[in-house]
Parts: C-alpha cells; sequence; structure tokens
C-alpha cells in the first residue's frame, strides 16, 4: 500500500488505449494546474494564465512542446476538492493519435507529473473522501466491468444504492438499539418501554433484508465474474469442439482420442452483453486412469457450481433410452443449476428424424460445433436461459465478497439477537450483538458511535427528572 | 495556612474534596480553598448519589480509596438498587441523601486527613513561572505557592443565575460567583465556553399533601456503596411521585416569552437529558403529563426537592405552575428554581491524566470540564488528586483504560472527543458493561489503588479473598453433579425442564431461570459449603458462571481493542504531512493528538478509512 500512497501530481491516458476521435488525458494532484499551464498556450502564443480560472471552465489552446505545436486541445479544470479525486484536476481532450497522446503524456512527465498507477486516481478519490469504501469499490468493478449487466450494477454501487440500503438497515438497527438503550439507562424514567414481541418484529424485518442482500451476492458475482456455463458430457461427445465453436477460436485441446481433456478449460464471451463463463470439463465415464479419474471427479465439481450445465452429446450414436440413462445420473449432481441439452454431430438432412426421435425433452437443442451449425441458436437459449434467473439491476446486488462477509456475519449476530430475545436475556446481552451487527455493517459504510445512540433517543424521548 | 505546598485544591465540592483527600493520602501538602468553609461539599442539586452509571462510578471512586462512597453511606436516607430486573452488569446503587449531614461528614473526614489544611477566600489568578504553575493569588492580595494547582470551580466561574427576566451573577443560590481566572487562562491561550444547568423549586414539606401521592420507598433489604465496613441504611424515608397535567403546563406557557430559554438569554448550552420543564413542555408538547419526583431532603428538615420540575421561568409563574400539581395545591416555596450559566474549558485541552496542555502542572476537574453530576466530579477529582502527586514526584500518569473502568470511559471521552452539553454517564458510553459492574469494582481496581498507596493492605486482602473464595466456588459447581431425585422436585416447581441423569451444577446453574440461592434451598450439601462463603464472593461466582460466554465475548473484544490502544503515535508527528487524510480528521488529529490508534479512531468524526489511511502512513 506504501507504494501507491505517493505524493505527487498524476497524468495518465483516462480514454481506452488506442486511436479514436479524441483522447482524455487526466492530470491530478497538487501541482495540476501548474504544470498544464507551462505547456499550454493561447492563439496567438501567448502563456495563458489557468490558475485564475474557475473551477468546471473548459479552455481552448495550443499545447506546444519544443516550440511547435503538438495539437490544439480542450482544457477542462477542476478545483479541489470539486473533481473526480478531490484534487486541483485538469482534464485534456486531444485528437485522438496514439502519436499525439504519447508526446503529450511524456511532455507532461517532463513538467513534473509522474504517470498514474492503475486506479490510483480512484485511491485518491477515496482517500480524500470522495467515496465511501463501498463506492471505492464500485469504481473498481466499473472500471473492470466487461459486460452490460456488470456495468450497471457497478454504475448503482457507484451512486451509493448499496451504501443507501446499507445506511437504512444502519438506521433501522440504530433505532433497535436505542429502545433498548433505553430500558437500560433510563429505567427509571417515565418512557414507555418498547414491547418484545415489536422488537422481534423489528430484528426479524432487518435480516430479511440483511439475507436478500447476501442471496444477491450470489446472483452479483454471477454478474461479475461471468454466469458459470459447464460443459458436460461422454468422452468425445464434442464438447472441446463445441467450446471452440463457441468462443470462435482454437483453444481446447481437440483431438479424436476420447478423453484428452483432461483439465476444466474456462473461458468468456459476452452474449448480449451478459458475460458467460464456459467450463469445458473432462468426459464423464467410468475410467481406471488416475489422472483421467480426477479429470471426473473435477467435472462434478464443475456441474454442482455452474449456473447452466449444458450435456452434450453424439445425436448419431445415442439412443433416448440412453440419453435418459444419462440425465438420470446428472442429475444428481445438478443442484441450482439449470441443464441444457444439446445434440451434437447432426447433419441438415437428418434434423427431421432426430427431432422426431427426441421429442418430448424440454431444454433440448440441435447444433453441429464441427460445423458450427445452430450455434446462434445454441446463444439465444443461453441469453433466455439468463433471463428467467430474473435478474433486475434495478434491486440491490452485492458484488463484493468482503461485503457478502460483512452481511453474513452481521446476520450471525442478528440471530443471535433474536435468540436472546426468544430466552428473554436482559437488554445488555441483546445491546452486545447488536453493537456487533452495527459495527460489522460499518465495516460497509461508517461506525457508529455510542453518541449516535444517545441522540437518537433524546429526540424521541422525553428524559430527564 | 502555610505559604507553600506542594498541591493546592480551588474549590471544595465534589471534585475538589476527592482531589484533596487523594492527594494528602497519598503524601502531599495539599491546601484547599474554598469561598465559603460553610458550604464544603454542597449538592447543590438533588440530594442523591448514585443511579444507573453513576452508581458504578460511585463504586469505583470507593474501590480506589476515594471518600465518596463512605460520606455516602453514613448520610443516607433511602437505599435503592435500580435495574434489579436486568443482568447484574446493569445493577445500579443509587441513595437519597440527608443533605446537610452528607456535607458534614464530608467535612469531618477531611478534617481527620492528615497533611491538608483549609482557607477560606476566593482564587482570583493563578500564578505562572513560564509555561508552569506556580501557585494562586486571594481575592484578600496573599499569595500562595505550590508546586501543583487542581482547579475544580463548578459552577463558579462567571455564574450567570436566572430567574424569569431577572439575572444576576452568582455561583449557586445565595452565593458569589469568581471572576478573573476564566480571562487569564484564556489570555494564554487557553478556549473557553458557556454551559447552562438549572434546578428546580425547593418545597416546604409541612405544605405537600402526599396523600394524593405515589409513595415510593426505599428497598426491604437495603445495600450500599462502600466496600469498607460501613452500614446500610437502617431507617428510611419514602420519595413520592406526582405528575405535571395540561393545567399546568398552559400557566408555564403564558411564562415562556419571560423565560430566559426561550428569549435567547441563555446562550450556553444546556443537557438534553435534565431538561427544564419548559423545554419538556416544548419539546414533546404531544404529552399531557411529565413525571415529577418529590424527595426530602433529609431527617432533620422539611425541605422537600421537586425533581423533574427543574425551571427558569419568572417566580410567580412557577408558583402558580407548581399550585396546580396533583398533591401541591396549597404548596408553599421556600426557593425558586433557576438556571445558571458557567464558563468550562473543552476538556479536549486535557491530558488523560486530566493535567492541562498549555500549564504543567496544572490540572482540572469537574464541571469546569464541561461535565455534570456529583459521581463524574469527584471521579475527575480523585484522578487529578492522584496524577497531581504523581507528576511532582515524577511518577507515571495513572490511567485507566475504557475496559477498567466508567471512570476511564469519563476521562477519555472527555479528552479525545470533548463536549457541547454537559457530559453525564450512560452505560451506553461504555463498550465493556458487562465487565464494568457494581459488584466488581474493587476486583477491578483496589489492587490498583493499593499500589498508588491509597488503600491499606486489609483492604487488599478482602479482595484477594473474594477472587480466591470465588474461584472455589465456580470449581465446587464444576466438579459436583446432582441427581435427578435430588434436583428434579425443585425444577418442577420453578417450571424448568427436568433433568434425566446426573449432571454438574454449573450445567444448571446456566438456565435462565435458576440461581444459586434457589439451589442451596433446596441442595443441604451446596447450602453447607456455601455457609463457609462471604456473600460478595457467592455472587461474583454466580454472576462469572451465569454469563460466562457473554462475558469472555466482551473480554476478547476489549482486548482486540487494546490492540489498537497500544500502537503509539509520536506525540510530535506532525499529521499535515499525510495529504490523504480528509480535512476533518488532520484537523482534529492536529488539535487533539492522539497518543494511540485507539484515541485517534474515537475521535468524533474521524473515519474508519481515516485511521487505515493513518496505519498505511505510519507502515503499518
Amino acid at each position: 500500500m506504501n507504494e501507491i500512497i505517493r505524493e505527487g501530481t498524476l497524468a495518465a491516458l483516462a480514454t481506452p488505449h488506442g486511436s479514436g476521435a479524441i483522447a482524455v488525458i487526466r492530470v491530478s494532484g497538487p501541482e495540476a494546474i501548474s504544470i498544464t499551464e507551462g505547456i499550454f498556450f493561447g492563439k496567438n502564443l501567448q502563456p495563458k494564465k489557468l490558475r485564475d480560472k474557475k473551477g468546471f471552465s473548459i479552455h481552448f489552446g495550443q499545447i506546444i512542446s519544443d516550440g511547435t505545436v503538438l495539437d490544439e486541445v480542450l482544457l477542462s479544470i477542476y478545483k479541489a476538492p470539486r473533481s473526480y479525486t478531490g484534487e486541483d484536476m485538469i482534464e485534456i481532450s486531444c485528437h485522438g493519435s496514439e502519436y499525439i497522446q504519447q508526446q503529450l503524456l511524456a511532455l507532461l512527465y517532463q513538467q513534473g507529473c509522474r504517470p498514474a498507477n492503475p486506479g490510483e486516481f480512484t485511491l485518491r478519490a477515496f482517500l480524500n473522501g470522495k467515496f465511501d469504501l463501498s463506492q471505492a469499490e464500485a469504481v473498481a468493478d466499473l472500471i473492470a466491468s466487461n459486460s452490460g449487466v456488470s456495468h450497471q450494477v457497478a454504475m448503482q454501487q457507484m451512486r451509493g444504492g448499496f451504501s443507501n440500503k446499507i445506511k437504512t438497515l444502519r438506521s433501522n438497527l440504530i433505532d433497535f438499539a436505542s429502545l433498548i438503550e433505553l430500558e437500560l439507562d433510563f429505567s427509571e424514567e417515565d418512557v414507555e418501554f418498547a414491547n418484545r414481541e415489536d422488537l422481534k418484529k423489528l430484528i426479524f424485518q432487518i435480516q430479511q433484508v440483511v439475507e436478500k442482500l447476501i442471496k444477491s451476492f450470489e446472483l452479483g458475482n454471477v454478474i461479475k465474474n461471468g454466469i458459470p456455463v459447464a460443459i458436460v458430457g461422454k468422452p468425445n461427445a464434442g464438447k472441446s469442439t463445441l467450446l471452440n465453436a463457441l468462443l470462435d477460436e482454437e483453444r481446447a485441446i481437440v483431438s479424436e482420442i476420447p478423453g484428452t481433456t483432461r483439465d476444466t478449460i474456462e473461458d468468456e464471451i459476452r452474449i448480449e452483453g451478459v458475460l458467460f463463463r464456459f467450463i469445458d470439463t473432462a468426459g464423464i465415464r467410468k475410467t481406471q486412469d488416475a489422472i483421467e479419474q480426477i479429470g471426473v471427479h473435477k467435472a462434478f465439481e464443475t456441474i454442482e457450481q455452474a449456473s447452466i450445465v449444458l450435456y452434450v452429446f453424439d445425436a448419431h450414436t445415442m439412443s433416448p433410452g440412453d440419453l435418459d440413462f444419462e440425465i438420470d445420473a446428472l442429475r444428481n449432481h445438478l443442484k441450482n443449476s439449470q441443464l441444457l441439452i444439446v445434440a451434437n454431430k447432426i447433419d441438415e438432412e437428418d434434423l427431421d428424424y432426430l427431432r422426431k426421435e427426441f421429442e418430448g425433452y424440454e431444454h433440448l437443442i440441435f447444433i453441429s460445433a464441427k460445423e458450427k451449425l445452430f450455434i446462434d441458436d445454441l446463444k439465444l437459449k443461453l441469453i433466455s436461459f439468463f433471463d428467467q434467473r430474473a435478474v433486475q439491476v434495478t434491486e440491490t446486488v452485492v458484488t463484493n465478497a468482503r461485503h457478502a462477509d460483512a452481511l453474513r456475519r452481521a446476520n450471525t449476530d442478528l440471530f443471535k439477537v433474536l435468540e436472546g430475545l426468544g430466552k428473554n436475556l436482559s437488554g445488555e446481552f441483546l445491546a452486545m450483538d447488536i453493537r456487533h451487527a452495527l459495527n460489522t455493517l460499518g465495516e460497509i459504510t461508517g461506525e457508529v458511535s455510542s453518541d449516535d445512540l444517545l441522540a437518537n433517543i433524546f429526540s424521541r424521548f422525553c428524559i430527564g427528572k | 495556612m502555610l505559604d507553600k505546598y506542594d498541591i493546592i485544591v480551588v474549590g471544595a465540592g465534589h471534585a475538589g474534596c476527592e482531589a484533596a483527600a487523594a492527594a494528602a493520602n497519598l503524601g502531599s501538602k495539599v491546601l484547599l480553598i474554598t469561598m465559603n468553609m460553610q458550604n464544603i461539599a454542597q449538592m447543590s442539586c438533588n440530594p442523591a448519589m448514585g443511579g444507573v452509571a453513576k452508581g458504578q462510578i460511585v463504586r469505583e471512586i470507593d474501590a480506589l480509596g476515594g471518600y465518596s462512597g463512605i460520606v455516602t453511606d453514613r448520610s443516607t436516607i433511602q437505599f435503592k438498587m435500580l435495574n434489579l430486573s436486568k443482568g447484574p452488569a446493569m445493577w445500579s446503587p443509587r441513595a437519597q441523601n440527608d443533605r446537610a449531614q452528607f456535607a458534614a461528614i464530608w467535612r469531618e473526614m477531611l478534617e481527620n486527613t492528615p497533611n491538608l489544611d483549609f482557607w477560606q477566600d476566593t482564587v482570583t489568578s493563578l500564578i505562572f513561572n513560564n509555561q508552569t504553575i506556580s501557585g494562586v493569588v486571594t481575592n484578600s492580595g496573599s499569595k500562595i505557592y505550590s508546586k501543583s494547582v487542581i482547579l475544580t470551580n463548578g459552577t463558579f466561574l462567571n455564574g450567570l443565575i436566572h430567574v424569569g427576566e431577572k439575572n444576576f451573577s452568582g455561583g449557586r443560590s445565595g452565593e458569589r460567583a469568581s471572576f478573573g481566572i476564566t480571562e487569564q487562562l484564556v489570555d494564554v491561550g487557553f478556549k473557553s465556553g458557556r454551559m447552562k444547568t438549572g434546578t428546580p423549586p425547593r418545597l416546604d414539606g409541612r405544605s405537600i399533601d402526599y396523600s394524593k401521592m405515589e409513595i415510593q420507598p426505599g428497598d426491604i433489604s437495603p445495600c450500599k456503596f462502600s466496600f469498607t465496613p460501613t452500614l446500610p441504611v437502617s431507617h428510611q424515608l419514602p420519595c413520592y411521585i406526582t405528575y405535571t397535567s395540561p393545567d399546568v403546563h398552559e400557566i408555564l406557557k403564558e411564562g415562556f416569552d419571560k423565560s430566559p430559554m426561550f428569549t435567547g438569554r441563555i446562550q450556553g448550552l444546556g443537557p438534553r437529558y435534565c431538561p427544564s420543564i419548559e423545554d419538556k413542555i416544548s419539546r414533546f408538547s404531544e404529552r399531557d403529563r411529565h413525571q415529577l419526583f418529590v424527595e426530602p431532603e433529609g431527617k432533620n428538615t422539611v425541605e422537600v426537592y421537586l425533581n423533574g420540575f427543574s425551571t427558569s421561568l419568572p417566580q410567580d409563574v412557577q408558583y402558580q405552575a407548581i399550585r396546580k400539581i396533583k398533591g401541591l395545591e396549597k404548596v408553599k416555596i421556600f426557593r425558586p428554581g433557576y438556571a445558571i450559566e458557567y464558563d468550562f474549558f473543552p476538556p479536549t485541552q486535557l491530558k488523560l491524566s486530566l493535567e492541562t496542555n498549555y500549564i504543567e502542572n496544572l490540572f482540572f476537574a469537574g464541571q469546569i470540564n464541561g461535565t455534570t453530576g456529583y459521581e463524574e466530579a469527584a471521579a475527575q477529582g480523585l484522578i487529578a488528586g492522584i496524577n497531581a502527586h504523581r507528576k511532582i514526584n515524577q511518577d507515571e500518569p495513572f490511567i485507566l483504560q475504557r475496559s477498567e473502568a466508567y471512570i476511564g470511559v469519563l476521562i477519555d471521552d472527555l479528552i479525545t472527543k470533548g463536549t457541547d452539553e454537559p457530559y453525564r454517564m450512560f452505560t451506553s458510553r461504555a463498550e465493556y458493561r458487562l465487565i464494568l459492574r457494581q459488584d466488581n469494582a474493587d476486583i477491578r481496581l483496589t489492587p490498583k489503588a493499593y499500589d498508588l498507596g491509597l488503600v491499606n493492605v486489609n483492604r487488599l486482602r478482602s479482595v484477594e479473598r473474594k477472587i480466591k473464595e470465588a474461584g472455589e466456588i465456580i470449581k465446587y459447581f464444576k466438579d459436583t453433579s446432582v441427581s435427578p431425585d435430588e434436583i428434579n422436585f425443585y425444577l418442577g416447581t420453578i417450571d424448568s425442564a427436568p433433568i434425566n441423569q446426573r449432571l454438574k451444577l454449573i450445567s444448571i446453574l446456566s438456565r435462565p431461570s435458576i440461581d444459586i440461592s434457589g439451589l442451596a434451598s433446596r441442595l443441604n450439601g451446596l447450602h453447607d459449603y456455601l455457609s463457609t462463603m462471604n456473600s460478595d464472593s457467592i455472587h461474583e461466582a454466580e454472576v462469572l458462571m451465569k454469563y460466562q460466554g457473554y462475558i469472555l465475548r466482551e473480554k476478547d473484544l476489549a482486548a482486540k481493542f487494546l490492540k489498537l490502544d497500544n500502537i503509539p503515535i509520536d506525540p510530535n508527528f506532525d499529521f499535515d504531512k499525510v495529504k490523504n487524510l480528509s480535512n476533518e480528521s488532520r484537523e482534529k488529529f492536529s488539535k487533539m493528538r492522539p497518543l494511540n490508534f485507539g484515541q485517534a479512531s474515537r475521535i468524533s468524526g474521524v473515519s474508519p478509512s481515516d485511521i487505515s489511511v493513518l496505519l498505511v502512513h505510519l507502515g503499518r
């Protein structure tokens, strides 16, 4: 950490590498304005004073390097603390050629900026209090997001959706804690104490929200890391070929020898903005080969963790009866995953016959991986499976393992509170677990002090002899 | 009076008295200066000691060798253990006291303390030598020199009393205010502020119709505060409860335009938990009555304290409103309620030893630090007295952790957070209240007091005996089992499930409805065993066994947080160097100068991310 929390003024490309119509270079730090001032000139080559300009203003001018004009640019000025990083900041919109970008950055480095490490702008924003921890983490997710849905989730977290949800939870918990503290510190006062049944209800409601958030992590994880799809089937059913067809490139080891794929191979593709993570497995068969056995064992593990399981079989060599047998065996390993049966190695002329033969199977699709036949149909089917999961990103989704962990621990504390209420324990014991839960949620955003509880009590109850 | 002392204590309220006693008992030559020798240890507000959290503090003071517990026991006219329906950590002793006797016993105990002189005078300024205190100057022109000075001025610094539209200077009803000290301290760099507190009218008990009120008697078997062999109260007086009514509120409201509270004449901030009656009516207008406690001021007086009716409304409005209260229709008033504004010094200007940051060997204790309450004041006085003595003898300051005592919570809160309103202790302010019980204050603190030299070896032995016996009792409960035949009948009588095989006593005791005295009444062996033990040891063992899980968890937590407290921050560390701190935190760190990360993390407005940044910066 010490490495990245360094001082100085940062400069880096804020748009993707490569050529485009324009590119944006971001300069942030105490000397952002003075350094930029030294290379920025007006039309008549007069130096332009930037330090007197207001924040949120845009200026047209030229970047001069060694007496020659490098580019005509627009400068946006942000003054601390009203900028993304909370520091003085300049964004230079230049023309998008890579040459110009590189020259401009080199010039800035020469003038005293230093290159920014990955995420360093965000880190500064966080350290300057522009974000809370969960928002900062969302920014990291946003930068790394590579599917449409994951982008939406990250955007929502950055705008504070998750923080707001946690804040609401916390304020409900503070209310509960205040009612308990009221009983303890002000038992002599003429105020009505909360009845235990109401307290139980309140904790129960809070717990439901927490549990929903925890569950959303599973979904959030899926959105962020891609939906895991396991490709399974007998050896030589064409699983690796199917993966290659989906990926459109030769990645898996394809051979005619059954059992070639001994490990699980993963790759990701985006279908209509949704990220799918395909996991190719070794074929499932009884085997004496020790190495292959490991592969089979791994295949079952993969199935258990997958959201969607593609069962691939050779439509020409397997009868519906055999298929039923295989599917039944597989079902023991399907947990929450959905099954899509893929009849592979078809020829177009056989299609009508095969359709009849395999009539009545739900979610069965015919393809030829080798000939790349009906691969688009398969993709559409995958998307429809995803939609069935009813992902609504308007809902708050937890995507961060640290947050999920904090929520789980808070949930455990809440269980103890409920248990204590059930045993009719005195308030100071309930308060202990409530404080625990509050501190745990505080790991996500901000902490709660006893002053907060007292302030809440004094604002709601008439206390004082 | 001599002209040179080790320590001068200015003010003889609860803080000043404890400070003087502690320092003198430790061996310092002490001079206690008070404006009026007749008013030593006055209970200037309600005639009671203790209560929730405050009772625990009195027990801690007593365990440390302070006098408040003994004085309280000797002047108690009613005793109640509050919160008995809750767990033992919440049990809180409270006494009603005979106001005159309380003060008389304090004076008697101080007069019997060696090394302690008295002087009746008003201190008008302090003598500094560079940045170090060297004595005081009094109204009579005397200069008295000392190595250390403890200021415990209460509400007297620029005290301003308000009754309706009238206001006049005074430190307390009928007493003069004190001038000069605030101005001098501000001149040398101290910041001062203004606080406000209030007190209710005192009534003539002969004119009260108690038959219209609810009686509130003391406990049937009263306990006491001190761990020393004082006696519990033998003859108790009752208190009474009555209520205000819409009629009372209507009359009070008529006086609002003359209330110094509402007209803005009072600038100081009052406590939210001790609001005036006019405050209660205006802030909680939906309530048509407020509870009032009618408390006797002593055995040999008819004066009565109307607790809950603190007010600064005009005298005639007070009088008319009170006469609408049930039972007080014909009441006569001895003196009206009033509000008082006074100077305080934000306590963030102090070290944890209660020595000021700016002037060496100058200590503050009590309301001057923005606190309220006799107990809070006495606790600070005791700590200031101990530390003033230690400082001039080049000893390390005596500092209690938050996990060791409410006194530790109190002082740490004051120094690291400061306070905007008069600070009062609540149990919710303590992170470790299951550990900070009134029953174990002696176990927690008396060994420390022995090391300091404040209690004699007999008191240490008595604590050691308690610890040893409690340990033996716990072992007995772990080793002894009972058969279904012996216990099932008893379990049936208290609706507890029967057992079907021999079970250790400790697992039966862990059931919610079971207690040791119930078991002992059924099990002859246990009864005989316990009859050889002291009752405080039995109680200690019972608490430790019944709440073991929770207490252990809290101790773990305390140990974890103590780690943060043990990571020191260089007192000269330049927080401005850490550019990535939020401005608010940087300013607060620079101002408060936390000495360790635990303290830094408790400063209000400092976010956990600032602590992370600081830890990162310091290479943790």
